[in-house]
């Protein structure tokens, strides 16, 4: 069973975001990366899929060069090798960035094998467009179910069931393989790297793509295609970040109704101004 | 203007709140708001505001809704094989509906469903989507900032979006010939009666038309398929409580919720927790406030030894009120708190809950 984890190179900072002068990013000077805990979710379940029913995990990393960290994480937990799209430091569209990892995977199946299962996470975290999973499922022609927390392949009959929860209860469906999900946290409680899994990440080859897209003003758009050989040819698509800004927060004064047990009186005196006690 | 209906014989509060946003932008372009509905599924979510089949006399109902909420046509999406719910089903129905129709733009609710729908949709008919969007207008022609970017037809939109879970705003640009938005439950006020417009003129009172509208799916279609649904009891819920106790790494194990879930019970609360607390196996993931977990908005939101990391605060934030446990002063979660108690939750937490046995008496 061949398995492709997309994951997405992102800040971690739990602070709130500082800005970019020309308010184009998020300041990551002083920041450390990661992926997102879905994908890391993702990750994690490609392992155990491929422990379980054979084959291997390949990580697809869309970004720039430093998303390699990323990938190398991905190996550190067990997933066989790391697939990095290089398109610099400025972040994509989601429809580019879909452009970009369906042209990775094409080539990726014709050198070696198809892929039966294509994860990626419900959402990114940073930019959170609900999509780009989306997106590379139907260019691949891939059934693609998102919000689940549960996976079960049946190998012989070749399909999967994937489960969600959703405002009401529980849905499942069913799909026939090769197919695509995007999971959420939940699915599972990703496992730390082992400092085996470590070394071996550190040593790891990555294979190296490029996706460029055609230069600024020079195209129209998502027609476009950069015709460099070695590239995958992308076009941009139809939305743009213009700024970042944060939003306005109504700061409340916060009322300290004292230290240790002795408060408790008083939080019991607001539990019963609320009607809750 | 195209908008997404969810309901389940309601019109949802996300869809009436989109129906709000869409109803502004298409006053202002001149333009009259139709309403999308699948009517052919038979496996309507019943606890749940969905898309799915309602009843004739419900359908009726919707109808005269949708007509006062200003709505002047209903495309109703009808297929054998839309009975049950498939994201590609539904996109592709989506997708064709807006070949034909040729809207200007197609709005729905920023929910998992309204997002998945809006995705498929924007994937088969090769055009860009800003989702969970808090505003969205239509940018003037002659906007030098609006630089032609999906050739010729593109029509220019400014919109801001919502990042990170709450915590970034991203003001972006759309160009494209169909604009596809959803907006981000909370952004507007509903509307619930748009008979009039924003003048306060009376809209032309034209009976709503209803325009029965059915896809096409070759036999080779790839879809998924609903084989299994199953609904939760509605218990006290974390997405719905009232009260919320919740607790991080600053509870120190499994066994320290024993207070917290003693707390809940006495509230008729629910325990949520933070994602230290997940990944260490404290708790389940379902208890997980946050922004890879539930956003809650109850009266009171009690934060036992949580820092208040900006992913866990975009979860709680829609609290009315936030009391904060926490032995560091200068924790973020106590700064921003309505109320906070400096201490240990392993002191503090058991002291209430004796309290509140000792009021009882
Ligand atoms: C993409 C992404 C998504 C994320 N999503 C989520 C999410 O959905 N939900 C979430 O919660 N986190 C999420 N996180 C993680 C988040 O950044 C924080 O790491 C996490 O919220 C911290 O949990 P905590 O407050 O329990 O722990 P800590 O940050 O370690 O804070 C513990 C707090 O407890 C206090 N404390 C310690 N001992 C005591 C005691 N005895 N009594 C009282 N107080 C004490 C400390 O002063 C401190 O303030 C996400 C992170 C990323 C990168
Ligand atoms: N730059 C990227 N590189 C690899 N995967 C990505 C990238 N951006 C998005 N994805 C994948 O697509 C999912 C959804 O992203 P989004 O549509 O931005 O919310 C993410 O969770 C990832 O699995």
């Amino acid at each position: 069973m061949e398995v492709l984890v997309c994951v997405k190179r992102v800040p971690a900072s739990g602070g709130t975001p500082q800005l970019t002068d020309d308010g184009q990013r998020v300041d990551t000077r002083n920041l450390a990366f990661t992926v997102g805990p879905h994908e890391e979710c993702a990750v994690e379940e490609a392992i155990r899929l491929v422990a379980e029913h054979g084959g291997a995990v390949t990580v697809l990393s869309v970004g720039p060069a430093e998303a390699d960290e990323q990938l190398r994480y991905a190996i550190s937990m067990g997933a066989d090798r790391g697939v990095l799209v290089e398109t610099g430091a400025d972040e994509l569209d989601p429809q580019a960035t879909a452009a970009a990892i369906t042209g990775a995977v094409r080539r990726l199946e014709a050198e070696r094998a198809p892929f039966d299962l294509i994860l990626f996470g419900n959402e990114s975290p940073d930019a959170g467009n609900y999509q780009v999973g989306v997106r590379v499922a139907c260019a691949l022609g891939l059934p693609i179910v998102g919000g689940i927390k549960g996976i079960d392949i049946d190998d012989g009959a070749r399909h999967a069931r994937l489960r969600r929860d959703v405002p009401a209860g529980v849905e499942v469906y069913e799909v026939s393989l090769p197919a695509a999900a995007a999971v959420k946290e939940g699915l599972n409680l990703p496992r730390y790297p082992s400092m085996r899994g470590r070394l071996r990440a550190r040593k790891a080859e990555l294979d190296e793509l490029s996706a460029r897209l055609p230069d600024a003003g020079a195209g129209t758009g998502a027609g476009d295609i950069d015709t460099v050989p070695s590239e995958i040819a992308i076009g941009r698509g139809g939305l743009r970040k213009m700024r970042l800004r944060q939003p306005e927060e109504k700061r409340t004064e916060t009322v300290v109704l004292g230290r240790g047990p002795e408060a408790a009186p008083a939080i019991v005196d607001i539990l019963e101004e609320l009607d809750m006690v | 203007m195209l908008v997404l209906i969810e309901h389940n014989g309601e019109v949802a509060a996300s869809s009436l709140e989109a129906l709000t946003v869409a109803r502004a932008i298409a006053d202002d372009l001149g333009e009259p708001v139709e309403a999308v509905v699948f009517t052919a599924g038979t496996d309507a979510d019943p606890s749940g505001p969905t898309l799915g089949g309602v009843s004739a006399a419900e359908e009726e109902a919707l109808r005269s809704r949708l007509e006062r909420l200003g709505v002047s046509a209903i495309h109703s999406v009808a297929h054998p094989e839309l009975a049950t719910y498939s994201p590609e089903r539904w996109g592709e129905s989506l997708a064709q509906l807006i070949r034909r129709v040729e809207p200007s733009a197609v709005v729905a609710a920023g929910t998992d469903r309204g997002n998945e729908i809006m995705a498929q949709a924007a994937a088969r008919a090769d055009l860009p989507l800003a989702t969970n969007c808090s505003a969205v207008a239509s940018a003037p022609p002659d906007d030098p900032g609006a630089t032609s970017q999906n050739g010729a037809g593109a029509q220019h939109w400014r919109l801001t979006r919502v990042r990170q879970g709450g915590m970034l705003l991203e003001d972006a640009e759309l160009a494209a010939p169909v604009a596809l938005a959803t907006i981000v439950p909370g952004s507007a006020e509903p509307n619930d009666d748009a008979t009039h417009d924003s003048s306060g003129a009376a809209r032309a009172g034209q009976p709503m038309a209803v325009e029965v509208f059915e896809p096409r799916f070759d036999d080779a279609f790839v879809a998924s398929r609903l084989v299994e649904r199953t609904t939760r009891d509605a218990g006290v819920s974390l997405a719905t409580a009232r009260v919320v106790v919740s607790g991080g790494r600053g509870v120190g194990s499994a066994d320290g919720f024993a207070s917290l879930e003693e707390l809940a019970k006495l509230t008729a609360g629910a325990v949520g927790c933070s994602r230290v607390v997940t990944n260490n196996g404290w708790r389940p993931h379902s208890d997980q406030v946050g922004q890879t977990g539930t956003k809650v908005n109850p009266d009171l939101y009690i934060a036992c030894g949580i820092s208040g990391a900006t992913q866990h605060w975009v979860g709680c934030m829609g609290a009315k009120a936030i009391l904060a446990i926490n032995t560091d002063a200068d924790a973020p979660m106590v700064d921003r708190a309505t109320y906070a108690v400096i201490g240990d939750v392993a002191d503090v937490v058991p002291a209430i809950v004796d309290e509140i046995h000792r009021r009882a008496h």
